[in-house]
C-alpha cells in the first residue's frame, strides 16, 4: 500500500464513522421504547467504534500534513513545504474543513468519555445518554461528508508547494486555541443528552443534575480555558493592543459560556433542593444550542467578522437544517414533556436558592444581551432597514453595569444556607467588609485620581475577595477548639467554588485597571530618536532585516528605561509572508505582573522612520490570571471524589 | 397557560430559524451607500492639469465609473493595471485625485498609463466627503440616467467587476 492511498482510507473512514453513529443513534433508542437490554447495550461498543474511526480519519489528515501531501486540496490551500512542523500540524485545523473535523474528533473522545464512565451510570441512562450524542455526531459527520471532505484530492495536477497557513494563525496560541476551546463548545453537547435524556424518559428527578454536574463542569473549564487562550492570542498578535473586541466570533463563544455559567450554578439547585427543574434542563439545552449557534455563525458567512474566514451558503443551508434538527427536537420534546414536572419540595425566598436563582436571572440577561446585540444587526438587515453595526458601546454599556451587580450578590450567595437563612446573623460581618472594601478602593482612588465608577468597580471586587476569605474562614473554624481538626472537612468542590470566584475577582481587577490605568501614544520614530510614555523611556535603537523559515522580517531593537534604569529590551516585527504576500504585525511585550509594554510598528515612513504605536497596558495579565483561577476551579469542581462512585449492582 | 409558555423557546427558536434562512447567501461585505439611487452631488474641481474648472454638468454622457485614487493608496498601485484594461474594453472612467499631490499623479499617469477619459483634482476631499468616500480605491458605478448604481468599496478586478458589470 502506498502512502498515496492514506486519504482515501481517511475518507472511508469518515464513512464509516457516519454508519456507527446513525446506529448508534438509533438502537439504544430502540433498544429503550423496545425494553431490550441487547440493544441498550450495544451503545458502548458502537461508541467505540466510531470514535477510533474519526481518530483514524484524523492521525491520516494529519499524516498528509506533515508529508506535504499537496495531491489533497485543503492541505495544498492551507500549508506549505517551508512551514515549521509545529504549524503543518496546527493546519489541520486551520481552514473549514480541518477545524469542523476537530469539533468531531473532539465530540468522538467525549463520547467515548461517556462510555468508559458508563458504569457511574443506571442501566438505561448511560446507553440513552451515548444515544443521543450519536444523533449531534451523525449530524455533524454528515455534514463534514456532504459538505466540506477534507480528503477532496487535486488530480492529476499535484502542486508542488502549496498556499500556506494564513499568516495569523502561524502562532502558539492558535495551536491550542481552537482544540480547547472546541472542547468546552462540544462537551457541553454532553448536558444536553442528559437533559434530552431526562426529557425522554419523563425521570427528571434530581438525580439528572447530579450526573451532568462533572460534565458540565469540566466543558466550563475547557470553554474559559479556550477563551482566556483566545483573548490573549488576540492581544498579543492581532497588534491592537486590544483583549476583548466584542466581535460576533468571540460573543459565540461567550455566550455558551454565560448560559454554561448559569447551567452550572442550577444544576446545584436542582440537584441539592429539588427545585428549577424544568429550567435547569431548558438551560442545558439553551448551552449547547448557542455552542451550535457559533458554529453556525462562524461558518455559514452569515456575519462579517475578523474570523470567518469560511463562508459558503451551501454550508449554511445545511448547518441550519442541523441545528433546526436538534435544537428545535429538543425544544419541541421540552414543550411537550416539561409541563408534567412539579417540584417536591418547597422554595426558600431567603436561602440559598433565592440566591442562585438571581444568578441564573442577571446571567440569562447577560447571556441575551450579548445575543441581542450580535443578532440585531441580522435582524435589522432581515426586517429591510439596511445594515448597521453594533459595537463595544452598546456592549460595555448594557453588560457592564449587569456584570457588576451580579458580582455584588456573587459574595453573598455563598454565605446563606439552603432554604431558608438570616442573614442577620451576618449583617455585621457583611457591613464590615463592604466598609473595608469600599475603603480601600476609595484610597486607590484618591491616590491615583480615577473616578467613581472605578471606584464602585474596585468596592466590588474587592468585596468578592473579602466576603470569600470571610466565608471560608467561618466554615473552616467552626469553634475555636477545633482549629486544626476541621481543616480537612471541606470539601474540594468548596475549594472550587472559592478559586472560581476569586479568579472572578482577579479578572475585574485587571478589566478596570486597564481600561482607566493605560497610555498610549502614536508617535513616528527613526532609529536613534526617544519617546516617554507614561513614566517609560522609549529608545529606538536600531532596524534590521531578518529571514525567517517562510518570511521576511523588519525588525526594530527598543530599549526601555525607567527612571534610567533598563527594564526591557523589545524586539517588534513587520513579517512579510512571500507565499501569501501578506504583511503582519508581531507586536513586541515587555510582560510584568502590574504592566505590559507594548509596542507595535505600524506604517514606514521616508527617511527610515516609522509609525510606532507604544502602549502601557495597566494590570493587563491580571484578565487571563482571573481566567487560570477559573479553569482550576472548574478541573477541581470535576473531579470531585463524590461523583466517582460506581453504581451499586442489584 | 403553563404549556403554552413552554413552547415560547420553541417558537422563538422557530422565527430566528427563518430569518437565518433568508439572510444566507447574502454578501456580508457589501456596504450600500446613501447615495444610491440619487444623481451625483454638484462638485466644481479643476482638471489634474489645471487648466479647466468642471462641474457636474461636464461629466459623461451614458453609463461610466468614477473612481477615486491616489498616489499614496498601495491598493491603487494594485488596481491601476485592471483599470487600464477596462479602459481599453471601452469603459469610461472618470478619476478622482482624492487628497493628492498634483505633480506626483502626473507622474503616476506618464509611468504607468492613463485610463481616465477625466481627471479631476480633489485635493481637500471636499468631494469625496459628499460621496461618503472612506478610503481609496473606491468606484461607484453611474448608470445612463446619470444616478449612482452601485459603490464598491476596495479593488476593483475581475472579480469585483462581474459584479459591477450588471450594475452599468
Amino acid at each position: 500500500m502506498t502512502r498515496f492511498m492514506f486519504p482515501e482510507i481517511g475518507q472511508f473512514s469518515l464513512i464509516l464513522a457516519l454508519f456507527f453513529a446513525i446506529a448508534l443513534a438509533t438502537l439504544p433508542m430502540v433498544g429503550y421504547f423496545r425494553q431490550s437490554l441487547l440493544l441498550l447495550n450495544t451503545a458502548r461498543p458502537l461508541t467505540h467504534v466510531m470514535a477510533c474511526l474519526v481518530v483514524i480519519a484524523f492521525l491520516l489528515l494529519a499524516w498528509a500534513f506533515i508529508t506535504d501531501d499537496f495531491s489533497v486540496l485543503y492541505v495544498s490551500q492551507n500549508s506549505n513545504v517551508d512551514l515549521p512542523l509545529r504549524y503543518k500540524f496546527s493546519a489541520v485545523w486551520g481552514g473549514h474543513e480541518g477545524s469542523l473535523l476537530l469539533w468531531v474528533l473532539i465530540l468522538a473522545l467525549w463520547c467515548l468519555a461517556v462510555a468508559l464512565r458508563l458504569d457511574s451510570l443506571p442501566e438505561t441512562i448511560g446507553p440513552l445518554v451515548l444515544s443521543v450524542l450519536g444523533w449531534v455526531a451523525s449530524g455533524f459527520l454528515a455534514f463534514l461528508l456532504f459538505t466540506s471532505s477534507p480528503f477532496v484530492r487535486i488530480l492529476p495536477d499535484v502542486p508542488t508547494s502549496g498556499g500556506d497557513l494564513n499568516p495569523l494563525l502561524q502562532d502558539i496560541g492558535l495551536i491550542l486555541h481552537p482544540p480547547i476551546l472546541y472542547m468546552g463548545y462540544v462537551g457541553f453537547s454532553v448536558a444536553f443528552a442528559f437533559a434530552v435524556v431526562a426529557l425522554i424518559t419523563g425521570n427528571l428527578n434530581a438525580y439528572w443534575a447530579r450526573w451532568a454536574r462533572p460534565w458540565t463542569a469540566a466543558a466550563w473549564a475547557s470553554l474559559t480555558f479556550g477563551i482566556t487562550l483566545g483573548s490573549w492570542w488576540a492581544y498579543y498578535e492581532l497588534g491592537w493592543g486590544g483583549w476583548w473586541f466584542w466581535d460576533p466570533v468571540e460573543n459565540a463563544s461567550f455566550m455558551p459560556w454565560l448560559a454554561g455559567t448559569a447551567l452550572l450554578h442550577s444544576l446545584v439547585v436542582t440537584e441539592k433542593r429539588g427545585v428549577f427543574k424544568s429550567w435547569t434542563v431548558l438551560l442545558a439545552i439553551f448551552t449547547f444550542s448557542l455552542s451550535l449557534l457559533g458554529t453556525f455563525l462562524v461558518r455559514s458567512g452569515v456575519l462579517t467578522s475578523v474570523h470567518a474566514f469560511a463562508a459558503d451558503p451551501t454550508r449554511g443551508v445545511f448547518i441550519l437544517a442541523l441545528l433546526v434538527v436538534l435544537v428545535g427536537g429538543s425544544l419541541l420534546l421540552y414543550a411537550l414533556r416539561a409541563g408534567q414536572v412539579r417540584s417536591s419540595v418547597s422554595f426558600g425566598f431567603s436561602g440559598r436558592e433565592a440566591w442562585l436563582l438571581l444568578n441564573n436571572i442577571l446571567l440569562s440577561v447577560l447571556t441575551l444581551t450579548v445575543l441581542l446585540g450580535t443578532l440585531y444587526p441580522l435582524l435589522f438587515d432581515a426586517l429591510g432597514m439596511g445594515r448597521i453595526s453594533v459595537g463595544a458601546p452598546y456592549f460595555n454599556a448594557v453588560f457592564g453595569p449587569i456584570a457588576l451587580c451580579l458580582m455584588v450578590f456573587m459574595a453573598i450567595g455563598p454565605f446563606s444556607k439552603w432554604h431558608h437563612t438570616k442573614l442577620a446573623t451576618w449583617w455585621k460581618a457583611m457591613l464590615g467588609a463592604a466598609l473595608l472594601s469600599m475603603g480601600l478602593a476609595a484610597g486607590i482612588v484618591f491616590w491615583q485620581l480615577f473616578d467613581w465608577l472605578t471606584w464602585f468597580s474596585l468596592s466590588v471586587a474587592f468585596w468578592v475577595v473579602f466576603m470569600t476569605l470571610l466565608d471560608w474562614f467561618n466554615k473552616q473554624f467552626v469553634s475555636g477548639k477545633q482549629r486544626l481538626k476541621q481543616w480537612r472537612t471541606l470539601p474540594n468542590r468548596y475549594y472550587a467554588m472559592v478559586i472560581a470566584h476569586f479568579g472572578m475577582a482577579i479578572s475585574l481587577v485587571g478589566v478596570i485597571m486597564v481600561s482607566v490605568n493605560s497610555h498610549e501614544a502614536m508617535v513616528k520614530m527613526s532609529p536613534g530618536s526617544q519617546a516617554e510614555v507614561g513614566g517609560y523611556v522609549f529608545v529606538f535603537d536600531s532596524m534590521e532585516l531578518i529571514k525567517g523559515p517562510n518570511y521576511l522580517s523588519d525588525r526594530g531593537h527598543f530599549q526601555v528605561y525607567q527612571q534610567g534604569q533598563l527594564v526591557a529590551d523589545l524586539y517588534p516585527e513587520k513579517r512579510f509572508f512571500t507565499t501569501r504576500q501578506q504583511v503582519m504585525t508581531e507586536a513586541a511585550l515587555g510582560a510584568g505582573f502590574t504592566r505590559d509594554l507594548y509596542i507595535s510598528l505600524g506604517e514606514k515612513l521616508e527617511d527610515g522612520a516609522w509609525g510606532v504605536r507604544i502602549h502601557i497596558k495597566s494590570f493587563v495579565r491580571w484578565i487571563w490570571l482571573g481566567g487560570l483561577f477559573m479553569v482550576l476551579g472548574g478541573m477541581l469542581a470535576a473531579f470531585d471524589k463524590r461523583y466517582r462512585q460506581k453504581r451499586e449492582r442489584a | 397557560m403553563r404549556r403554552i409558555v413552554l413552547f415560547l423557546p420553541f417558537l422563538v427558536f422557530l422565527v430566528l430559524g427563518v430569518v437565518f434562512y433568508f439572510l444566507l447567501g447574502k454578501d456580508t461585505q457589501y456596504m450600500p451607500s446613501a447615495l444610491i439611487g440619487q444623481p451625483v452631488p454638484s462638485f466644481q474641481l479643476v482638471t489634474l492639469e489645471g487648466e479647466q474648472v468642471k462641474q457636474t454638468s461636464d461629466l459623461p454622457k451614458g453609463s461610466y465609473l468614477i473612481n477615486f485614487w491616489g498616489t499614496w493608496c498601495p491598493s491603487c498601485h494594485v488596481e491601476h493595471p485592471y483599470l487600464m484594461t477596462l479602459a481599453e474594453q471601452g469603459v469610461t472612467i472618470v478619476g478622482i485625485d482624492y487628497k493628492d499631490q498634483q505633480a506626483a499623479a502626473m507622474q503616476w499617469l506618464r509611468d504607468k498609463g492613463n485610463p481616465y477619459t477625466l481627471v479631476l483634482m480633489d485635493e481637500l476631499g471636499q468631494f469625496g466627503l459628499d460621496m461618503g468616500v472612506t478610503g481609496a480605491p473606491e468606484t461607484f458605478v453611474i448608470n445612463a440616467e446619470g444616478k449612482i448604481a452601485y459603490r464598491l468599496q476596495g479593488v476593483l478586478n475581475a472579480q469585483s467587476w462581474q459584479v459591477i458589470k450588471a450594475y452599468l
